[in-house]
Order: C-alpha cells, then structure tokens, then sequence
C-alpha cells in the first residue's frame, strides 16, 4: 500500500491479505482487459464478492422464515417473533417492510438490540 | 450516481508528527501519509464523492494521490461507502478445546493482614470467607494439578500460580504441589510455570531459599512507602506491616535473581502519589517492575478512587509512560508494568471478543477444588464452573462465554477502545454493578484515555525505536 503504511501485527497481516487480493484482481483484470477501480463494482443481493457461494441477504435463504402467516394464518405459530422479523427487514434485506423509520423518529429504536435472536424483546413499537 | 463515501471507525493519534489510525474493530494500527490524513480530514467533514475529494483536496494533491490514498483506506475499512454501518460483530462461543493455559490455585482463604479494601474479605467479597475451608488439603492441590494437564491441550507449557489469602500460609502445600507438578509434567512432557502472589510478612530464608530453587515467579502486593503501607496494609491488630515485609523482600531481591520480581500496587483514594511509590519501590527497594491497579470498589466506598483523584491518577500514568518510552527508545528497561501490558495488546493487535481468559484460558481453583471463572471468584457458587475432580461444567461454560460477548453489550458498540477492553473486569463490574454482564460504565472515560496515551506511546515508539517492539513478539 503506498498511502499508508502498517505499523502493528495486525496491520502488517491485513496489508499482507490486501496486496493478495489486488494481485488476484489485477491479474482478473489484466485477462479482462480493463483496470480494476475504486469505484464500487455493482454487487446486487449480496454481502460481498466472495470467492466462495454467493449468498443473496433477506430471509430467502437463511433461516429467517417469513414475516406472513403461520400454517393457520395467523401470527401465534411462526417459529420466531414477529419482532425478529421486522429486525431482519430493517437490518439486513432490500425488501421494503414497514420498519420504524431510524433516520427520522427512532434514532434508538435498535439501540439496545445489540442482537436480534437474544435481544428482540427490546425492540418496542414506535408510536409516531 | 457515484458512490459517496464516509469514514468508518478508527481513532486518530498524532506521534513524531505524524498521524496514525487504530482501526476498529480490527486494532490494526497503520500510519497514514499526508494524502490519505486529508482525505480523512475531508471526510470526518461528512461523506464524499471521489470527485467531491479530489475537486477538494485539488492544490494539495494530484488527483491519483487522493484516488490511492481513498483505495488504501477503503482496503483497510477506514473508509466505506457511505451508510455501510458498523463491521458485522459474529458471536460466536470460543471454539470448543481452548486449552487452559494459566490455573490459580487459592491455597487458602486465610490471611494474617487485615486490608479493608480487600476484595477478597471486605465490604465488597464475592464470597465469606468462612464458608471455604481455611486451607486446601493435598488430595485437592493434586487432583488440581492433574485437571490442569489434562485441560492444558496440546500446548507444551502451562502456568501455574499459587494464591491466597495470603499464599505462603500453606507453604507446606506449595512444596508438595510444586514437586508433584514438576513429576506429572514431565511424565506428559509438558513443562509447567510456577508463579505466586505474597504480602511478604511471611517470607523467610527457607522460603525464600525454596523460591529461588525452583524457579518461582513471585509477585509482591505492596502498596509503597513507610507511612502508606502502614496505613493500608496493616494486620489484624492495627499495626503496619512495612517494618516486617521490605527488609525481607530485600533478602528475597538479593538471593532470588532468576526471574524478575514485580510489586503489585493497590491504588485507593488515600494512596494515589503513584510517582513517589514507583521510585521507592523500584529505586530504594529494587523491584524489577512495579503494576498499579486502582482498587475494586462498589459505588460510595471511602477508599474508593473518584472524581478528579481518577484524573489525579491517569496524569501520574501517563508521566510514567512517556518516561517508559524515553527508556524504551535507548533500549532499556523501565519497570512500569501497566504500560508494557497495553503496548504489547497493541502491538499484536488484539480484538478481544471478551475482556480477558477467564472462564476459558484461565480459571482460579477454590480451597475445596471448585472451580471459578477466575481467582477473584474462587469459591462463589454463581460462578463455578464444575470442580477438579469432575471437570469443567461446558454447559455453563459456554452459556457464560455467549452471554459475555462483546456483542452482548451495545454500550460499547460505539466505543473505539472496545477491542482492548471489551467492557472491563467481570469482578469489577460484579462488584460494581452486581452482575458479570455489566460493562465497566464508571471508567469508560478514564480507559479510553488510557488507551489513547498508549497508542501514543506505541506510536512514536514505532517511529524512534522500531526494534524495541520485537520484545512484544513473543
């Protein structure tokens, strides 16, 4: 890295993992033909551009079962509560869910949902 | 629309001139150059555009600096596209089989002094004293032993301390156990550490004979001069214990020179000339090195350390330190132990997901061989975690170790010495706040203070003497 300059261990492993990286994408780059940007690459539905799987966010995938119905059609028999789920739509999922609004009237609203399978009681309902 | 992007979490220290980042939660420390500091400088402002940073930065630096510099921050996260939040914070159990590295043998709940800020028999213990046998009896000691090889994994060494009340009150135990290790060890082939905290009254030639034969760490808990030892650490009756404790500490100094003897150094609101006691204990008594802990208190108490007197304390620190690295930049040794600990934390770039190893790398053995997250919790029945004799209790084990995860305590969320500190001692906040989970909220500031000298510290000792740092890298 030229514009800054490991000091600790930590620093030198994460310099090291980094250089790695912009090998593997300048050699990418280079069969491609164009040069790798600072610029952020489109990476719709996903965390990250791993090498691994490719793991879209929301509830499709993880265990997360929708915030519907249970098989009765009501809201008693779904396997986690309905606060959980909300967390998950605020936090991690593109879908647009009616969440409290965080920027505007609940600036706290997570603030002692420090995570949602443990903490999801704390999350309270916001009266506008 | 171009990504806009915003600086993430780090904190900034200035050493040597120059400017340094500590990455959280990473705890990586990189030296950034003057692009990339004004690239932050422009983003601390608010988010940007890359355009917008280069159009800003123009007179000062070619745009392909602010483009390389933007790069390099982005690679370490300094920097992130605007409204990435905070890194992901995984809880996770530490890994099943993390071997016990360090045992704490509480060989007996007695002692012959009478300090009222003890933590262990004043206002604020964890447990009464007398319900725990006065002393541990051989059977215990051994099976103790035997449980810590057999838990020390596959690791070759493994440390064990001896601890009271006052220690050498069952000296006789301390022989036995020590030979006993020393045989089933090398029956494994292992190798075992032997260490032991004392108040000194007790020591005499034969013990101190024995110490120096076999090797033993001893740490002394002495808190400074005439009149301050005789104010604070006094026996039952009243009278101080410096007249019997230095001119023995001095014998054991002279004869015991195979390992560094330490003072350990209890800090309360009527003993806080920190300067004064580093120089008599290191320069009229000769101890190697000297480690100040303020006192473990509930809120209120009238040795308690409060206020400005915490200020009072962290100015004395921080002197201290600076004199450490002055010693440290020609290649010498300075005998402040705080501060050594702290760079070496720094050095490795730890990120701790807990406060410290208790409970998992560590864990303290009561008189009648229970055992406890920690020395501090020998003997207390909320925080046993099984005994020597039928093994840890891993349901417990791992319900403490997920419950106290750094995670598990959104007041420190927004803290950028959390992955030094992950919410401070167990004891403390049980004493403070009556629960293990509590993060240490009434020193928050004074850590974060603390630390920031450290980083200084660390800082320019990277600039003026990096060499020094490779005493940290064991």
């Amino acid at each position: 890295m030229r514009r800054i300059k490991a000091i600790n261990q930590k620093a030198a492993r994460i310099e090291q993992y980094v250089e790695g990286e912009r090998a593997t994408a300048a050699q990418a780059a280079a069969e491609v033909g164009h040069e790798p940007d600072v610029e952020l690459d489109v990476v719709g539905l996903e965390s990250s551009a791993p090498d691994g799987p490719r793991i879209p966010f929301g509830c499709t995938l993880m265990f997360s079962p929708g915030w519907e119905t249970d098989s009765g059609g009501g809201t008693a028999g779904l396997c986690q509560p309905v606060e959980r789920d909300l967390f998950d739509c605020h936090l991690g999922c593109f879908w647009p869910a009616q969440v409290p609004d965080q920027l505007n009237n609940a600036g706290d609203w997570t603030s002692k949902c420090a995570a949602a399978q443990k903490d999801w009681r704390k999350l309270d309902l916001v009266f506008p | 629309m171009s990504t806009r992007f915003a600086a993430r979490e780090y904190h900034a220290v200035e050493a040597e001139g120059l400017r340094f980042l500590y990455l959280v939660p990473s705890a990586a420390v990189f030296c950034a150059d003057a692009a990339a500091s004004a690239v932050l400088d422009r983003l601390q402002v608010g988010p940007d555009t890359l355009d917008g940073l280069e159009g800003a930065l123009a007179g000062r630096f070619a745009a392909t600096d602010v483009r390389a510099a933007l790069s390099d921050l982005m690679e370490v996260r300094a920097v992130g596209p605007e409204g990435a939040g905070p890194e992901p914070m995984p809880v996770e159990a530490p890994p099943e089989g993390i071997p016990l590295k360090t045992m704490v043998l509480n060989v007996t709940s007695k002692c012959n002094l009478g300090c009222t800020y003890c933590y262990e028999y004043g206002d604020d213990r964890v447990v009464e004293a007398g319900t725990m046998p006065r002393f541990m009896d051989e059977a215990t000691a051994r099976q103790s032993v035997d449980f810590m090889l057999g838990e020390a994994g596959v690791g070759e060494r493994c440390h064990l301390t001896f601890f009271g009340g006052e220690t050498l009150l069952n000296f006789k135990l301390l022989q036995s156990t020590l030979t006993y290790a020393k045989d089933r060890a090398a029956e494994e082939g292992k190798r075992v550490d032997f260490s032991l905290t004392t108040n000194g009254t007790l020591l005499k030639p034969e013990i101190i004979e024995w110490l120096a034969a076999s090797d033993v760490g001893v740490t002394i808990s002495i808190d400074g001069p005439r009149e301050v030892q005789d104010k604070l650490r006094v026996f039952n009756n009243g009278k101080g214990s410096y007249d019997e404790v230095v001119p023995k500490v001095r014998e054991l100094l002279k004869r015991h020179t195979s390992r560094p003897v330490g003072a350990r150094v209890t800090l309360t609101k009527a003993n806080l000339d920190i300067i004064g006691t580093f120089r008599h204990l290191t320069e009229d008594i000769g101890f190697f090195e000297v480690g100040f802990a303020p006192v473990t208190t509930a809120e209120g108490r009238d040795y308690a350390i409060e206020g400005d007197a915490y200020w009072h304390m962290l100015a004395q620190f921080e002197e201290l330190a600076w004199e450490w690295l002055e010693h440290a930049v020609q290649g010498r040794h300075h005998g402040f132990s705080n501060v050594g600990e702290t760079i070496e934390e720094i050095h490795k770039g730890f990120s701790k997901s807990h406060p410290c190893g208790a409970g998992v790398g560590m864990m303290g053995v009561s008189t009648d061989g229970n055992l406890g997250l920690c020395h501090r919790f020998a003997g207390s029945e909320e925080h046993r975690f099984g005994n020597v004799t039928d093994g840890v209790d891993r349901e417990k084990q791992v319900k403490f170790m997920e419950e106290h995860h750094v995670a598990y305590k959104p007041d420190c969320h927004s803290c950028w010495a959390r992955p030094l500190c992950a919410g401070g001692c167990y004891h403390e906040a049980h004493t403070r706040y009556g629960t293990t989970n509590a993060p240490n909220l009434h020193y928050c500031d004074w850590i974060r203070s603390w630390t920031d000298t450290c980083l200084r510290v660390y800082a320019a000792l990277a600039v003026r003497n990096p060499d020094y740092l490779k005493h940290f890298e064991h």
